[in-house]
């Protein structure tokens, strides 16, 4: 019994540091953002925020290259995936190789490489159709060229989950399954595979909408200002807006967490019902 | 029994099933050989067994008429057209797997429907023709549950109805049975012949399992290293194997060391003088020689009796409940199965001396293997 006490008294005490870890600097971060000398409690940073310039086009261009980015990695990554595991098994040590090599890439490294390449591109190819390629990827409106970076960035997060996902089914039985019942190609996947999926698909956008949403380096130095560094640029200016962003970030990924995995047990229990 | 999906015509399965025939089929993998040169031919609405030991190429046959594989030469026709080069989905062909490939996102009732889906069937007509396979197979009420709230032998129910939903020419099962337990094995297999029977349907079975080839097959296949050796009904198989590998396949055979005789029609065996059955093909030089072959014997026709002055000797005996197996030993140290009914067993403890009878009956005679072990357990 003591020795069971004893034990509950541990597990507070880590769940206790744990929490402290996690909890003051964002308790700190919150009562920083809504602090006034002369009020005492001042909620106008939040409210002030959705006004604030600059607010509207830096989310809206992140959503746009976050979803783009989403799109790109499923369509890159899924076919291959499924190629590898149905046909040439032996080649997924290389597929994993590669998919894991942006991960000792630094985005310093990255970015320094895109950026010598966007300013050796256009002088090379100037009146080729290749000029107009370069051009638009930097697009202002919508940069191709983050979405390029950002579906390299993503693709060992997406690699994992999808990889994940797949190993978790009988992929090659669903599938002749599927073919035997008649369905082509594109409906095997769209009607057979993809459902059976759904939880790793799921993930993989939410982790890849994670990365987009606060990635810094690499857009920063190409010139664009999406959401996170939208948050360091008013940060000198407006330090507590800056503050409640975050937060309100955070706030809204977790929400997204929530959802993912209440879709998960969702289904679980209409399933066993 | 009547029922909804057998129509008048479909009753007559000579009229309805399709053939099926291989040609020269050949197919490797790297360096292993699956297929070297099948050939097969099946008729309209007969239940064919593929048999033989794992590797032996019969499941890669299978695939090869689903279309999940392809022949490196040779050809497969369906109805006498080459389909070798049809995609799978355009095979027409229903298929039943080793493991549970039911399609886990789907209730029992969407799986059946689904191929029917697949061709474009509305919704309504298709729920109900799925439920009417549901039915059929013995599941009606499970229409509304996920594969994972099935047993596995409802699940392989589930597949067969799937398998059946699209009518199709030919019904392909690979191994349906083999991650069942005993009992779910025994029913379903009664279960898919009667089916089968009724629908009149042309089916390959595959299946390592010779006891379950030969209760429901029209025919039995046998095949070794991607030749068929032997494709015969179960009764013929068992009694007139074509070759020594069959016969020691196909039940349980034991070897008794005997003597041809000078004109080639008889064999002397254990003290006796039998005539000669058959001779088993690539054996004809050793029946036709004076010389040593061997004496192929099923137990049931091995007569053991206790003698003080025997010469052979009881090793061990296995309970099988009607009968029990013995082994003995003979005197020159070749080991022959005898089965005998369990109450004169008693009479023969093992330890005991005993004389080996063989029934004055022709016998098959195989060329004399070395290492002479005895008959397969």
């Amino acid at each position: 019994m003591a020795r069971l006490s004893g034990a509950r008294y541990g597990r507070a005490a880590v769940w206790l540091a744990a929490g402290a870890y996690f909890l003051v600097p964002l308790a700190c971060a919150v009562a920083f953002s809504v602090e006034d000398p002369r009020k005492g409690v001042d909620f106008e940073a939040y409210t002030g925020m959705f006004g604030a310039d600059g607010f509207t086009g830096s989310l809206v261009l992140t959503v746009k290259v976050g979803a783009a980015t989403v799109a790109l990695v499923l369509v890159l990554l899924l076919p291959a995936l499924i190629t590898v595991r149905l046909t040439a098994p032996r080649l997924r040590t290389l597929v994993e190789l590669v998919c894991l090599l942006p991960l000792v890439v630094p985005a310093m490294a990255l970015v320094a490489g895109i950026s010598a390449v966007l300013r050796w591109g256009p002088d090379h190819f100037a009146g080729t159709p290749l000029f107009d390629a370069f051009v638009g990827l930097q697009n202002p409106d919508f940069p191709g060229v983050l979405v390029l970076a950002y579906t390299l960035m993503a693709l060992p997060l997406a690699y994992r989950t999808l990889d994940a996902g797949l190993a978790a089914i009988d992929l090659r039985v669903l599938v002749e399954a599927a073919r035997a019942c008649r369905a082509s190609w594109p409906r095997t996947l769209v009607h057979v595979v993809l459902p059976n999926l759904r939880g790793a698909l799921l993930n993989t956008a939410f982790l890849t909408l994670a990365l987009v949403f606060g990635e810094y380096t690499v857009a920063a130095i190409l010139g664009y200002q999406p959401f996170a560094v939208w948050i360091v640029v008013i940060s000198g200016s407006q330090a507590q807006m800056s503050v409640a962003a975050s937060m309100i970030g955070l706030l809204v990924t977790w929400v997204l967490l929530l959802v993912l995995a209440a879709t998960g047990r969702a289904r679980r229990t209409k399933e066993t019902s | 029994m009547t029922h909804p999906l057998i129509d008048r015509e479909t009753r007559t399965p000579a009229r309805t099933g399709s053939t099926v025939e291989f040609r020269g089929l050949h197919r490797a993998f790297g360096s292993t050989t699956a297929l070297d040169g099948l050939d097969l031919a099946i008729g309209p609405g007969e239940l064919v067994a593929l048999l033989g030991p794992s590797g032996c190429g019969k499941t890669t046959a299978l695939r090869i008429v689903a279309g999940f594989e392809r022949p490196d030469r040779g050809e497969v026709l369906v109805d006498g057209a080459d389909v070798t080069r049809v995609p799978a989905h355009r095979r027409d062909t229903g298929m039943v797997f080793q493991s549970y490939s039911l399609f886990p996102h789907l209730t029992a009732v969407d799986n059946v429907a689904f191929g029917l889906r697949m061709s474009g069937v509305g919704g309504a007509a298709r729920r109900a023709r799925a439920a009417g396979l549901l039915e059929l197979v013995g599941l009606p009420e499970h229409a509304a549950r996920f594969p994972h709230q099935l047993s596995g032998g409802q699940q392989q129910r589930v597949a067969l109805a799937r398998a059946l939903a699209l009518r199709p020419r030919v019904l392909l099962l690979d191994e349906p049975l083999s991650a069942l337990d005993a009992q779910v094995r025994l029913t379903l297999r009664e279960e898919i012949r009667r089916l089968q029977q009724e629908l009149g349907i042309t089916t390959l079975f595959v299946t390592h399992d010779q006891e379950e080839a030969l209760s429901i097959a029209d025919r039995v296949a046998v095949m070794r290293a991607g030749r068929l050796e032997q494709c015969a009904p179960p009764a013929e198989l068992y009694a007139r194997p074509a070759t020594a590998f069959v016969a020691e396949f196909v039940g349980v055979m034991s070897r008794i060391p005997g003597r041809a005789g000078p004109d080639g029609g008889t064999v002397s065996v254990l003290g006796r003088t039998l005539p000669v059955d058959g001779t088993l093909p690539g054996d004809g030089e050793a029946a036709g020689e004076a010389g040593e072959v061997d004496v192929l014997v099923r137990p049931e026709a091995v007569e053991v009796l206790a003698d003080g002055d025997g010469t052979s000797r009881i090793v061990s005996a296995t309970f099988l409940g009607a009968t029990t197996r013995l082994t003995v030993r003979l005197a020159g140290g070749s080991d022959v199965l005898a089965d005998v009914p369990a109450h004169t067993a008693a009479a023969l403890p093992v330890g005991v001396t005993a004389t080996v009878r063989l029934p004055d009956r022709p016998v098959l005679v195989a060329r004399r293997r070395g290492g002479n072990s005895g008959g397969r357990p």
